[in-house]
Protein backbone atom coordinates (compact mmCIF):
# COMPACT_ATOMS: atom_id res chain seq x y z
CA UNK A 1 0.00 0.00 0.00
CA UNK A 2 2.96 2.52 0.75
CA UNK A 3 5.06 1.66 -1.79
CA UNK A 4 3.34 3.37 -5.37
CA UNK A 5 2.45 6.54 -3.24
CA UNK A 6 3.31 9.90 -4.83
CA UNK A 7 5.60 7.82 -7.05
CA UNK A 8 3.23 7.85 -9.97
CA UNK A 9 2.81 11.94 -10.11
CA UNK A 10 6.54 12.49 -10.08
CA UNK A 11 6.94 9.86 -12.84
CA UNK A 12 4.16 12.28 -14.52
CA UNK A 13 5.25 15.47 -13.77
CA UNK A 14 8.93 13.79 -15.41
CA UNK A 15 7.70 12.84 -18.51
CA UNK A 16 5.51 16.79 -18.45
CA UNK A 17 8.89 18.49 -17.98
CA UNK A 18 10.71 16.42 -21.03
CA UNK A 19 7.59 16.96 -23.30
CA UNK A 20 8.16 20.66 -22.46
CA UNK A 21 11.88 20.90 -22.80
CA UNK A 22 11.89 19.24 -25.81
CA UNK A 23 9.05 21.90 -27.19
CA UNK A 24 11.12 25.03 -25.94
CA UNK A 25 15.32 23.38 -26.51
CA UNK A 26 14.27 22.19 -29.86
CA UNK A 27 14.32 23.92 -32.99
CA UNK A 28 13.02 21.21 -35.21
CA UNK A 29 9.07 21.61 -36.08
CA UNK A 30 8.43 17.89 -36.31
CA UNK A 31 10.29 17.06 -32.75
CA UNK A 32 7.93 19.83 -31.43
CA UNK A 33 5.18 17.99 -32.00
CA UNK A 34 6.88 14.92 -30.74
CA UNK A 35 7.06 16.74 -27.56
CA UNK A 36 4.00 18.05 -27.63
CA UNK A 37 2.33 14.74 -27.60
CA UNK A 38 4.66 13.09 -25.41
CA UNK A 39 3.00 16.52 -22.68
CA UNK A 40 -0.09 15.28 -23.56
CA UNK A 41 0.07 11.38 -22.72
CA UNK A 42 1.85 12.74 -19.30
CA UNK A 43 -1.92 14.71 -18.48
CA UNK A 44 -3.47 11.12 -19.58
CA UNK A 45 -1.47 9.43 -17.73
CA UNK A 46 -2.09 11.65 -14.41
CA UNK A 47 -5.65 11.47 -14.70
CA UNK A 48 -5.89 7.55 -14.79
CA UNK A 49 -3.73 7.70 -12.11
CA UNK A 50 -6.18 9.61 -9.95
CA UNK A 51 -9.03 7.25 -11.62
CA UNK A 52 -7.42 4.38 -9.95
CA UNK A 53 -9.27 2.74 -6.70
CA UNK A 54 -6.75 0.24 -5.21
CA UNK A 55 -8.52 -3.34 -5.87
CA UNK A 56 -10.74 -1.78 -8.06
CA UNK A 57 -12.51 -3.43 -11.13
CA UNK A 58 -12.49 -1.82 -15.17
CA UNK A 59 -15.96 0.08 -15.07
CA UNK A 60 -17.94 -2.51 -16.30
CA UNK A 61 -20.82 -3.65 -14.59
CA UNK A 62 -20.71 -7.29 -13.37
CA UNK A 63 -22.16 -9.96 -10.98
CA UNK A 64 -21.38 -9.90 -7.41
CA UNK A 65 -20.39 -6.37 -5.77
CA UNK A 66 -16.94 -5.97 -6.88
CA UNK A 67 -15.03 -2.23 -6.46
CA UNK A 68 -14.96 -0.18 -9.68
CA UNK A 69 -12.12 2.39 -10.67
CA UNK A 70 -13.80 5.80 -11.14
CA UNK A 71 -15.30 5.93 -14.58
CA UNK A 72 -15.10 9.77 -15.12
CA UNK A 73 -11.39 9.92 -15.90
CA UNK A 74 -11.69 7.51 -18.87
CA UNK A 75 -14.56 9.10 -20.58
CA UNK A 76 -12.70 12.30 -20.49
CA UNK A 77 -8.96 11.09 -21.82
CA UNK A 78 -10.44 8.89 -23.97
CA UNK A 79 -12.04 12.09 -26.47
CA UNK A 80 -8.93 13.62 -25.79
CA UNK A 81 -6.86 11.37 -27.45
CA UNK A 82 -8.73 11.29 -30.06
CA UNK A 83 -8.96 15.22 -30.50
CA UNK A 84 -5.42 14.88 -29.56
CA UNK A 85 -4.69 13.22 -32.70
CA UNK A 86 -6.94 15.37 -34.96
CA UNK A 87 -4.90 18.15 -33.50
CA UNK A 88 -1.60 16.53 -34.18
CA UNK A 89 -2.53 16.33 -37.67
CA UNK A 90 -3.93 19.55 -37.66
CA UNK A 91 -0.17 21.12 -36.95
CA UNK A 92 1.76 18.50 -39.14
CA UNK A 93 -0.34 19.87 -41.87
CA UNK A 94 0.62 23.26 -41.09
CA UNK A 95 4.78 22.04 -40.92
CA UNK A 96 3.97 20.59 -44.58
CA UNK A 97 2.81 23.95 -45.79
CA UNK A 98 5.70 25.54 -43.46
CA UNK A 99 8.02 23.62 -45.47
CA UNK A 100 6.81 23.74 -49.27
CA UNK A 101 6.67 27.89 -47.82
CA UNK A 102 10.47 27.94 -46.62
CA UNK A 103 11.77 24.99 -47.56
CA UNK A 104 12.88 24.25 -43.91
CA UNK A 105 11.47 23.28 -40.87
CA UNK A 106 13.78 24.35 -38.50
CA UNK A 107 12.63 27.51 -36.60
CA UNK A 108 16.21 29.32 -36.37
CA UNK A 109 15.83 29.11 -40.45
CA UNK A 110 12.53 30.25 -40.87
CA UNK A 111 13.52 33.35 -38.70
CA UNK A 112 16.89 34.34 -40.33
CA UNK A 113 14.41 34.08 -43.84
CA UNK A 114 12.21 36.31 -41.88
CA UNK A 115 14.49 38.78 -41.07
CA UNK A 116 16.42 38.79 -44.26
CA UNK A 117 13.39 39.42 -46.27
CA UNK B 1 5.70 -1.73 -51.37
CA UNK B 2 4.43 -4.45 -54.11
CA UNK B 3 7.50 -6.24 -54.04
CA UNK B 4 6.98 -7.24 -50.55
CA UNK B 5 5.26 -10.67 -51.13
CA UNK B 6 5.19 -11.55 -46.86
CA UNK B 7 3.67 -7.78 -46.46
CA UNK B 8 1.38 -8.09 -49.30
CA UNK B 9 -0.28 -12.01 -47.85
CA UNK B 10 -0.06 -11.45 -44.10
CA UNK B 11 -1.92 -7.74 -44.89
CA UNK B 12 -4.33 -9.30 -47.08
CA UNK B 13 -5.11 -11.84 -44.34
CA UNK B 14 -5.22 -9.31 -41.32
CA UNK B 15 -7.55 -6.93 -43.29
CA UNK B 16 -10.36 -8.28 -42.70
CA UNK B 17 -9.86 -8.89 -39.21
CA UNK B 18 -9.22 -5.79 -38.23
CA UNK B 19 -12.44 -4.63 -40.30
CA UNK B 20 -14.63 -7.08 -38.27
CA UNK B 21 -13.12 -6.25 -34.80
CA UNK B 22 -13.77 -2.67 -35.69
CA UNK B 23 -17.40 -3.52 -36.16
CA UNK B 24 -17.24 -5.59 -33.03
CA UNK B 25 -15.83 -2.55 -30.53
CA UNK B 26 -18.10 -0.04 -32.79
CA UNK B 27 -21.52 -2.52 -31.56
CA UNK B 28 -20.25 -4.12 -28.40
CA UNK B 29 -18.89 -1.13 -27.11
CA UNK B 30 -22.24 -1.28 -24.43
CA UNK B 31 -21.37 -4.38 -23.06
CA UNK B 32 -17.69 -4.69 -23.24
CA UNK B 33 -15.02 -1.98 -23.40
CA UNK B 34 -14.95 -0.37 -26.83
CA UNK B 35 -17.38 2.38 -28.49
CA UNK B 36 -17.23 4.66 -31.27
CA UNK B 37 -13.59 6.42 -30.97
CA UNK B 38 -11.95 3.38 -30.66
CA UNK B 39 -13.95 2.01 -33.16
CA UNK B 40 -13.31 4.43 -35.55
CA UNK B 41 -9.83 4.36 -34.85
CA UNK B 42 -9.61 0.83 -35.51
CA UNK B 43 -11.63 0.66 -38.29
CA UNK B 44 -9.43 3.46 -40.03
CA UNK B 45 -6.62 1.44 -39.15
CA UNK B 46 -7.94 -1.29 -41.50
CA UNK B 47 -8.11 0.89 -44.41
CA UNK B 48 -4.82 2.90 -43.92
CA UNK B 49 -2.94 -0.31 -43.68
CA UNK B 50 -4.66 -1.45 -47.23
CA UNK B 51 -3.91 1.96 -48.46
CA UNK B 52 -0.20 1.60 -47.01
CA UNK B 53 0.25 -1.93 -48.55
CA UNK B 54 -1.81 -1.32 -52.04
CA UNK B 55 -1.04 1.76 -52.74
CA UNK B 56 -3.57 5.13 -52.48
CA UNK B 57 -4.52 4.63 -55.51
CA UNK B 58 -5.98 0.96 -55.05
CA UNK B 59 -7.43 2.05 -51.73
CA UNK B 60 -9.14 5.38 -53.42
CA UNK B 61 -10.75 2.71 -55.93
CA UNK B 62 -12.36 1.05 -52.95
CA UNK B 63 -13.57 3.94 -51.09
CA UNK B 64 -13.84 6.90 -53.17
CA UNK B 65 -12.78 10.29 -51.38
CA UNK B 66 -16.16 12.19 -51.95
CA UNK B 67 -17.93 9.63 -49.67
CA UNK B 68 -15.30 9.83 -47.27
CA UNK B 69 -15.89 13.22 -47.27
CA UNK B 70 -19.61 12.21 -46.83
CA UNK B 71 -19.06 10.27 -43.88
CA UNK B 72 -16.93 13.81 -42.00
CA UNK B 73 -20.18 15.17 -42.06
CA UNK B 74 -23.03 12.31 -41.67
CA UNK B 75 -21.58 11.58 -38.20
CA UNK B 76 -21.61 15.00 -36.94
CA UNK B 77 -25.36 14.83 -38.43
CA UNK B 78 -26.28 11.92 -36.55
CA UNK B 79 -25.04 13.23 -33.47
CA UNK B 80 -26.84 16.54 -33.52
CA UNK B 81 -29.66 14.87 -35.16
CA UNK B 82 -30.53 12.73 -32.04
CA UNK B 83 -30.25 15.62 -30.05
CA UNK B 84 -33.30 17.24 -32.27
CA UNK B 85 -34.74 14.14 -32.51
CA UNK B 86 -35.10 14.06 -28.71
CA UNK B 87 -35.99 17.82 -28.69
CA UNK B 88 -39.06 16.68 -31.15
CA UNK B 89 -40.49 14.25 -29.10
CA UNK B 90 -40.79 16.50 -25.98
CA UNK B 91 -37.67 15.68 -23.84
CA UNK B 92 -34.17 17.99 -23.75
CA UNK B 93 -31.47 18.30 -25.90
CA UNK B 94 -29.32 15.13 -25.96
CA UNK B 95 -31.83 13.35 -23.46
CA UNK B 96 -32.82 10.05 -25.30
CA UNK B 97 -35.25 9.09 -22.50
CA UNK B 98 -38.18 9.38 -24.48
CA UNK B 99 -37.35 7.66 -27.47
CA UNK B 100 -38.65 4.83 -26.52
CA UNK B 101 -41.53 3.95 -24.85
CA UNK B 102 -39.13 3.56 -21.33
CA UNK B 103 -36.70 5.75 -20.35
CA UNK B 104 -33.76 3.14 -20.11
CA UNK B 105 -34.69 1.59 -23.50
CA UNK B 106 -34.61 5.01 -24.84
CA UNK B 107 -31.16 5.36 -23.58
CA UNK B 108 -29.74 2.66 -24.74
CA UNK B 109 -31.44 3.27 -28.24
CA UNK B 110 -29.68 6.76 -27.59
CA UNK B 111 -26.34 5.76 -26.80
CA UNK B 112 -26.17 3.64 -29.76
CA UNK B 113 -27.37 6.01 -32.12
CA UNK B 114 -24.89 8.47 -31.04
CA UNK B 115 -21.78 5.95 -30.73
CA UNK B 116 -22.66 5.15 -34.60
CA UNK B 117 -22.28 8.64 -35.34
CA UNK B 118 -19.21 9.06 -33.43
CA UNK B 119 -17.13 5.97 -35.05
CA UNK B 120 -18.59 7.42 -38.40
CA UNK B 121 -16.98 10.88 -38.21
CA UNK B 122 -13.34 9.67 -36.62
CA UNK B 123 -12.94 6.95 -38.95
CA UNK B 124 -13.84 9.01 -41.92
CA UNK B 125 -11.61 12.18 -40.34
CA UNK B 126 -8.42 9.58 -40.04
CA UNK B 127 -8.64 8.40 -43.01
CA UNK B 128 -9.30 11.45 -44.83
CA UNK B 129 -6.32 12.54 -43.55
CA UNK B 130 -4.60 9.96 -43.92
CA UNK B 131 -4.85 10.73 -47.65
CA UNK B 132 -4.46 14.18 -47.73
CA UNK B 133 -0.67 13.25 -46.30
CA UNK B 134 -0.55 10.73 -48.55
CA UNK B 135 -2.12 12.41 -51.63
CA UNK B 136 0.90 15.18 -51.34
CA UNK B 137 3.72 12.43 -52.38
CA UNK B 138 2.54 9.75 -54.43
CA UNK B 139 5.88 8.17 -53.89
CA UNK B 140 5.05 7.19 -50.24
CA UNK B 141 4.36 3.53 -50.43
CA UNK B 142 7.77 3.21 -52.32
CA UNK B 143 9.35 5.47 -49.90
CA UNK B 144 7.89 3.85 -46.53
CA UNK B 145 10.24 0.53 -45.72
CA UNK C 1 8.47 5.18 -20.64
CA UNK C 2 11.29 7.53 -19.11
CA UNK C 3 14.16 5.51 -21.21
CA UNK C 4 11.97 5.96 -24.46
CA UNK C 5 11.86 9.95 -23.56
CA UNK C 6 15.35 10.13 -22.82
CA UNK C 7 16.42 8.58 -26.39
CA UNK C 8 13.61 11.37 -27.89
CA UNK C 9 15.53 13.77 -26.42
CA UNK C 10 19.25 12.62 -27.51
CA UNK C 11 18.84 11.51 -31.12
CA UNK C 12 18.58 13.48 -33.95
CA UNK C 13 17.07 11.37 -36.51
CA UNK C 14 13.48 12.06 -36.84
CA UNK C 15 13.12 8.56 -38.18
CA UNK C 16 14.02 7.14 -35.04
CA UNK C 17 12.43 9.76 -32.85
CA UNK C 18 8.79 9.04 -34.51
CA UNK C 19 9.32 4.96 -34.10
CA UNK C 20 10.25 5.60 -30.50
CA UNK C 21 7.11 8.13 -29.64
CA UNK C 22 5.15 5.18 -31.07
CA UNK C 23 6.57 2.81 -28.13
CA UNK C 24 6.41 5.20 -25.86
CA UNK C 25 2.39 5.53 -26.84
CA UNK C 26 2.29 1.65 -26.91
CA UNK C 27 4.10 1.83 -22.83
CA UNK C 28 1.43 3.98 -21.95
CA UNK C 29 -1.20 2.03 -23.40
CA UNK C 30 0.03 -0.92 -20.92
CA UNK C 31 -0.05 1.57 -18.24
CA UNK C 32 -3.38 2.16 -18.56
CA UNK C 33 -4.64 -1.24 -18.57
CA UNK C 34 -3.05 -1.57 -14.87
CA UNK C 35 -5.02 1.35 -13.54
CA UNK C 36 -8.61 0.10 -15.28
CA UNK C 37 -8.51 2.12 -17.94
CA UNK C 38 -9.47 -0.53 -20.83
CA UNK C 39 -11.10 2.16 -22.99
CA UNK C 40 -8.38 4.11 -22.67
CA UNK C 41 -5.61 1.86 -23.38
CA UNK C 42 -7.78 0.66 -26.62
CA UNK C 43 -7.63 3.35 -28.17
CA UNK C 44 -4.12 4.77 -26.82
CA UNK C 45 -2.66 1.74 -28.57
CA UNK C 46 -4.51 2.07 -31.55
CA UNK C 47 -4.54 6.12 -31.72
CA UNK C 48 -1.10 6.36 -30.75
CA UNK C 49 0.93 4.05 -31.87
CA UNK C 50 -0.87 3.29 -34.84
CA UNK C 51 -2.34 6.51 -36.54
CA UNK C 52 -0.47 8.90 -35.09
CA UNK C 53 2.82 7.13 -35.89
CA UNK C 54 2.04 6.76 -39.34
CA UNK C 55 0.82 10.55 -40.26
CA UNK C 56 4.28 11.43 -38.40
CA UNK C 57 5.98 9.28 -40.85
CA UNK C 58 3.57 10.80 -43.52
CA UNK C 59 5.20 14.53 -42.72
CA UNK C 60 8.64 12.53 -42.37
CA UNK C 61 8.55 11.75 -46.44
CA UNK C 62 7.45 15.40 -46.94
CA UNK C 63 9.59 16.99 -44.64
CA UNK C 64 13.15 15.42 -44.55
CA UNK C 65 14.08 13.00 -42.25
CA UNK C 66 17.62 14.51 -40.10
CA UNK C 67 17.07 17.06 -37.60
CA UNK C 68 19.77 19.58 -37.84
CA UNK C 69 22.16 19.69 -34.64
CA UNK C 70 20.64 22.74 -32.69
CA UNK C 71 23.03 25.58 -32.19
CA UNK C 72 21.05 27.51 -29.90
CA UNK C 73 21.47 27.76 -26.03
CA UNK C 74 19.12 24.97 -23.99
CA UNK C 75 20.23 26.54 -20.46
CA UNK C 76 17.52 28.49 -20.03
CA UNK C 77 14.71 25.91 -21.38
CA UNK C 78 16.36 23.40 -18.94
CA UNK C 79 16.53 25.67 -16.12
CA UNK C 80 12.57 26.44 -16.94
CA UNK C 81 11.52 23.05 -16.88
CA UNK C 82 13.47 22.15 -13.64
CA UNK C 83 11.70 24.96 -11.67
CA UNK C 84 8.32 24.36 -12.98
CA UNK C 85 8.68 20.56 -12.30
CA UNK C 86 10.30 21.13 -9.13
CA UNK C 87 6.73 23.61 -8.08
CA UNK C 88 4.40 20.71 -9.25
CA UNK C 89 6.69 18.08 -7.27
CA UNK C 90 5.88 20.27 -4.54
CA UNK C 91 2.65 20.41 -5.31
CA UNK C 92 1.94 16.60 -4.79
CA UNK C 93 3.02 16.45 -1.46
CA UNK C 94 -0.61 17.30 -0.51
CA UNK C 95 -1.96 14.28 -2.94
CA UNK C 96 -3.70 11.63 -1.78
CA UNK C 97 -1.87 8.45 -2.30
CA UNK C 98 -2.29 6.42 -5.52
CA UNK C 99 -5.63 3.78 -5.37
CA UNK C 100 -6.48 6.18 -2.21
CA UNK C 101 -10.34 5.13 -2.20
CA UNK C 102 -11.02 8.10 0.07
CA UNK C 103 -9.74 10.63 -2.36
CA UNK C 104 -11.53 13.74 -3.24
CA UNK C 105 -11.66 13.00 -6.71
CA UNK C 106 -14.06 9.77 -5.73
CA UNK C 107 -16.49 11.13 -3.63
CA UNK C 108 -18.30 13.75 -5.54
CA UNK C 109 -19.60 12.80 -9.12
CA UNK C 110 -18.64 9.42 -9.80
CA UNK C 111 -20.33 6.92 -7.23
CA UNK C 112 -23.52 8.29 -9.03
CA UNK C 113 -22.36 7.03 -12.02
CA UNK C 114 -21.20 4.01 -11.01
CA UNK C 115 -24.39 3.20 -9.10
CA UNK C 116 -26.75 4.39 -10.95
CA UNK C 117 -26.01 3.67 -14.48
CA UNK C 118 -27.09 0.58 -15.03
CA UNK C 119 -30.68 1.24 -14.20
CA UNK C 120 -30.98 4.37 -15.66
CA UNK C 121 -29.29 4.00 -19.47
CA UNK C 122 -28.93 -0.49 -19.16
CA UNK C 123 -26.13 -0.15 -20.40
CA UNK C 124 -23.44 -2.21 -18.64
CA UNK C 125 -19.98 -0.24 -19.51
CA UNK C 126 -20.19 2.86 -17.66
CA UNK C 127 -18.00 4.72 -20.03
CA UNK C 128 -19.65 4.26 -23.21
CA UNK C 129 -23.07 5.52 -21.04
CA UNK C 130 -21.26 8.17 -19.52
CA UNK C 131 -19.70 9.26 -22.75
CA UNK C 132 -22.47 9.17 -24.58
CA UNK C 133 -25.29 9.85 -21.78
CA UNK C 134 -24.64 12.20 -18.99
CA UNK C 135 -21.85 14.00 -20.53
CA UNK C 136 -23.72 14.11 -24.27
CA UNK C 137 -22.62 17.74 -24.68
CA UNK C 138 -19.41 17.40 -24.23
CA UNK C 139 -18.72 14.09 -26.90
CA UNK C 140 -21.01 16.30 -29.46
CA UNK C 141 -18.16 19.08 -28.82
CA UNK C 142 -15.13 16.87 -29.25
CA UNK C 143 -16.87 14.96 -32.39
CA UNK C 144 -17.58 18.90 -33.86
CA UNK C 145 -13.20 19.44 -33.13
CA UNK C 146 -12.70 16.69 -34.93
CA UNK C 147 -14.79 17.58 -37.58
CA UNK C 148 -12.86 20.90 -37.49
CA UNK C 149 -9.86 19.68 -37.54
CA UNK C 150 -10.57 17.53 -40.80
CA UNK C 151 -11.58 20.04 -42.85
CA UNK C 152 -8.69 22.12 -41.81
CA UNK C 153 -6.45 19.25 -42.87
CA UNK C 154 -8.06 19.44 -46.11
CA UNK C 155 -7.88 22.78 -46.75
CA UNK C 156 -4.40 23.25 -45.70
CA UNK C 157 -3.19 20.24 -47.94
CA UNK C 158 -5.43 19.89 -50.54
CA UNK C 159 -5.20 22.64 -52.46
CA UNK C 160 -2.05 21.93 -54.67
CA UNK C 161 -3.38 18.73 -55.52
CA UNK C 162 -6.66 20.29 -56.63
CA UNK C 163 -4.38 22.47 -59.37
CA UNK C 164 -2.47 19.40 -60.07
CA UNK C 165 -5.94 17.47 -61.03
CA UNK C 166 -6.76 20.06 -63.42
CA UNK C 167 -3.60 19.95 -65.13
CA UNK C 168 -4.38 16.20 -65.37
CA UNK C 169 -7.33 16.55 -67.31
CA UNK C 170 -5.68 19.17 -69.51
CA UNK C 171 -3.16 16.91 -70.30
CA UNK C 172 -5.64 14.15 -70.99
Amino acid sequence: MEWPGLYNYWIVIFLMMAGLYIVMARANLIKKMVGLSIFQVSVFVFYLTMGKVSGGTAPIVIDGDPVYSNPLPHVLILTAIVVGVATLALGLALIVRIKESYGTIEEDDIEKQETDA
Amino acid sequence: MSHHLVVRVVSKLLIPFILLFGLYVQFHGDFGPGGGFQAGVIFAAGFILYALVYGLDNAKRIIPEKYIRAGVALGLLIFAGTGVASLLMGGNYLDYSVLAEEAPKGQHLGIFVVEFGVGLTVASVMIVIFFAFAGRDHQIDEKEE
Amino acid sequence: MVLTVLLIIRLHNLFAIVMLSGIFSLLAATFFVVVDGVDVAFTEAAVGAGISTVLMLGALMLCGRTEKIPDRKTVLPLLVAVVTGAALVYGTLDMPYYGDPEAPIHQHVAPRYINDSLAETSVPNMVTAVLASYRGYDTLGEVAVIFTAGIGVLVLLSRIKLGRRKEDEDAA
